[in-house]
């Protein structure tokens, strides 16, 4: 499936809609963004923002209530939107993206050993013999940096690094261009935490995979950012390259977010945003941010369009 | 002050806190504090002990805010459960006001309590679902005597307005689960300060809440401190927060605090290694970062079953003295004002 294609993940209109009683929850709507090779895009968002939905979209890991799912998501030049769902599970989930999910020191099986799990995405979407992906995996291990003797231990038996460490191993064990990212290391203490980023920098550096990052944790995401995408009620609302957002970003909800975060020196008075994000069931036909935004004027009362400026986007009237 | 003048001490709190920032005594002192769980075999017989606080001690004063750093697994909450008077301490003490909470006895206690509110990290866990915020609110004060239904309702209403929940009305009669995390943890903050204590002890108050809203926590918790005179611990593993928070650190490793200091100093001039690591370790957003690697000590904290000899960050420090770091328990020494390390780097020669 070799293109010439500079973009591994290209998405067009996403959109990925629940029904529930109260109508729909419009989790993740319209989204536009793409993913270069080697690349690392980290989404920012407060949590209900549609950061997961979005995930979730992009790997077809549906729940039952979807009432609108559609939009174009090419992978590699594929349009893996068209595929069925038996054929986009066999050749594209985990043997082209797989996912490190959200507090995914829980997400192991307690009864297998992890040795066999981390083996078992080799098995079945490869057709290796066991022995040879209990071998695949043991080199994944040594990526990760957890010692081989760990290959036939219990998920319990491991600490929450260690664990976290094992996912991210069964995420590369089939050697994906694509590793999502839902909130990595949320749960972790902060030595563990830099030591899986450091993990997952070198595997970037090795073996050239593409990440995209979710969080809501906008110091550490630093730490692997290439892009950044920042998600406000379903919708990205900026889009940039790390060096320009950190130090200077255009949206208002981002400079907002920027002005929340703790740091460790200095002496910047640390800011909050008023006011809550927007029901998802019942969105305003303004600009979202409107509410709560300090920026706002007359023209906020409709709803922004992209704006590129200067090879970033940003979607708000002021930087039309 | 004797346990027995408690309805009077709950009821005087308030200017009682006021004349605490005339006089600088000390309200909450710990003395060379153990907590020791015992490892049981089968039926009966002592396997070892995990030794959760082994050696801690500080002074704490009135209207002071203070942080506890630590990793999980260092004993911060064995620590904090024991300051609250849920562990007994195996060994030293707790002295709070003159008194040592571990001989307070039933009256003592309910006296203890009530002058010791407590934070809990995760909001929503720590209130009943099947209560209202005002019944939530009440119970403390139906505990500790407060007959008047009258006064009750007045004192709700007034908790509700200082941690900033307008209008009082609409939130009295709702569950937890129609509130958002961050009005969750203003709910358990207000249950915490009903009683008006004299200490608030916070178990990482804003790790499981949003960024923006944690800041809006965090600002709140410090108003209430500066307003009310409380004195303040906090517990958490984020040091990038503490700033905005206390004036005075103590980094915890394996059960003992390694480094005691006040704010400007830990941030600005760290001595132990652990503190450093952990100072590395914190990231600042910064785009720079995607493109370095972080030196972080190798290894994992060790089990405070068998803590190793000596000292205890030893096998993970990359300054280890052969000979001594892994032979003696360093103590703490004095590296500046208000400053000490437990580190034998900083012996006097």
């Amino acid at each position: 499936m070799a293109t010439t294609e500079k973009t591994l993940l290209r998405c067009n209109d996403l959109y990925l809609h629940f029904q529930t009683g109260k109508g729909a929850v419009r989790a993740v709507d319209g989204v536009d963004f793409e993913l270069g090779y080697n690349e690392a895009v980290v989404v920012l968002g407060e949590s209900g923002c549609g950061k997961t939905t979005l995930a979730k979209a992009i790997l077809r890991l549906l729940p039952r209530n979807v009432s609108k799912y559609s939009g174009k998501v090419a992978l590699d030049g594929t349009d893996i939107m068209a595929l069925g769902d038996e054929e986009f599970r066999r050749d594209v989930r985990w043997a082209m993206m797989s996912l490190v999910p959200q507090a995914a020191m829980n997400s192991l099986n307690p009864v297998l050993k992890v040795g066999d799990q981390v083996a078992e995405p080799l098995v079945v979407h490869h057709g290796v013999k066991k022995e040879e992906a209990l071998q695949q995996a043991r080199k994944m291990f040594q990526h990760v940096g957890v010692p081989d003797a760990f290959l036939s231990r219990y998920a319990f038996e491991l600490s929450g690094g260690m664990r976290q460490r094992v996912a991210i191993a069964m995420a590369l064990v089939t050697a994906p261009s694509l590793i999502i990212l839902d909130e990595p290391t949320s749960a972790l203490d902060v030595l563990t935490q830099a030591n899986i980023f450091n993990v997952l920098k070198r595997i970037k550096q090795n073996l050239e995979t593409s990440y995209i990052l979710i969080t809501h944790d906008i110091a550490t995401s630093s730490e692997l950012a290439d892009k950044v995408a920042v998600m406000y009620a379903g919708q990205i609302v900026e889009m940039c390259d790390s060096a320009r957002f950190f130090s200077n970003p255009l949206h208002p909800y981002s400079k907002k977010l920027m002005a929340s975060v703790p740091r460790l020196r200095g002496d910047t008075e640390l800011e909050f945003i008023t006011g809550q994000p927007p029901s998802l069931y019942d969105l305003p036909p303004s600009c979202r941010f409107a509410p709560r935004c300090p920026y706002r004027f007359e023209k906020c009362e409709q709803d922004p369009p992209m704006i590129s400026k200067e090879g970033r986007q940003v979607k708000c009237w002021l930087h039309t | 002050m004797s346990p027995k003048k408690s309805t009077k001490n709950i009821k005087e709190s308030v200017p009682a806190a006021v004349e605490a920032i005339k006089d600088n005594d000390i309200l909450l002192r710990i003395k060379n504090l153990r907590v020791w769980f015992e490892l049981r075999r089968f039926g009966f017989g002592v396997a070892g002990h995990v030794r959760a606080v082994d050696g801690v001690e500080f002074d704490l004063g009135h209207s002071e805010a203070i942080a506890v750093v630590g990793e999980s697994g260092c004993g911060k909450s064995s620590l904090m459960k024991t300051i609250l008077g849920l562990y007994e301490p195996t060994e030293g003490e707790v002295v709070f006001e003159g008194a040592n909470v571990s001989q307070m006895g039933a009256k003592g206690l309910r006296w203890y309590r009530a002058n010791v509110g407590y934070v809990q990290q995760d909001p929503f866990g720590a209130l009943a679902p099947f209560m209202s915020v005002q019944r939530i609110l009440e119970e403390p004060l139906i505990v500790n005597g407060v007959r008047d239904p009258a006064e009750r309702e007045q004192r709700i209403r007034k908790v509700l307005e200082e941690v900033k929940m307008f209008p009082v009305e609409d939130f009295l009669g709702k569950f937890p689960h129609m509130l958002s995390g961050g009005q969750q943890q203003r709910v358990v903050i207000a249950r915490a300060m009903i009683m008006e204590p004299k200490l608030i002890v916070a178990d990482e108050p804003v790790s499981m809440l949003d960024a923006s809203v944690r800041v809006e926590i965090l600002k709140l918790l410090r108003n209430l401190q500066e307003k009310h005179h409380l004195a303040v611990i906090y517990i958490t593993h984020d040091l990038a927060t503490v700033r905005y928070f206390s004036e005075r650190i103590f980094v915890m490793y394996a059960g003992k605090l390694v480094e005691k200091a006040s704010v400007k100093e830990l941030l600005y001039n760290p001595k132990h290694p652990y503190t450093l690591a952990l100072l590395t370790g914190t990231s600042e957003p910064d785009a720079a970062n995607a493109k370095t690697f972080k030196e972080i000590p190798p290894g994992e904290p060790p089990s405070l079953v068998t803590p190793p000899p000596g000292c205890r960050f030893h096998p993970r420090c990359s300054h280890k003295i052969d000979g001594v770091c892994d032979v003696k328990e360093p103590p703490d020494f004095p590296v500046a004002d208000h400053h000490q390390v437990a580190c034998w780097l900083f012996e006097p020669k």
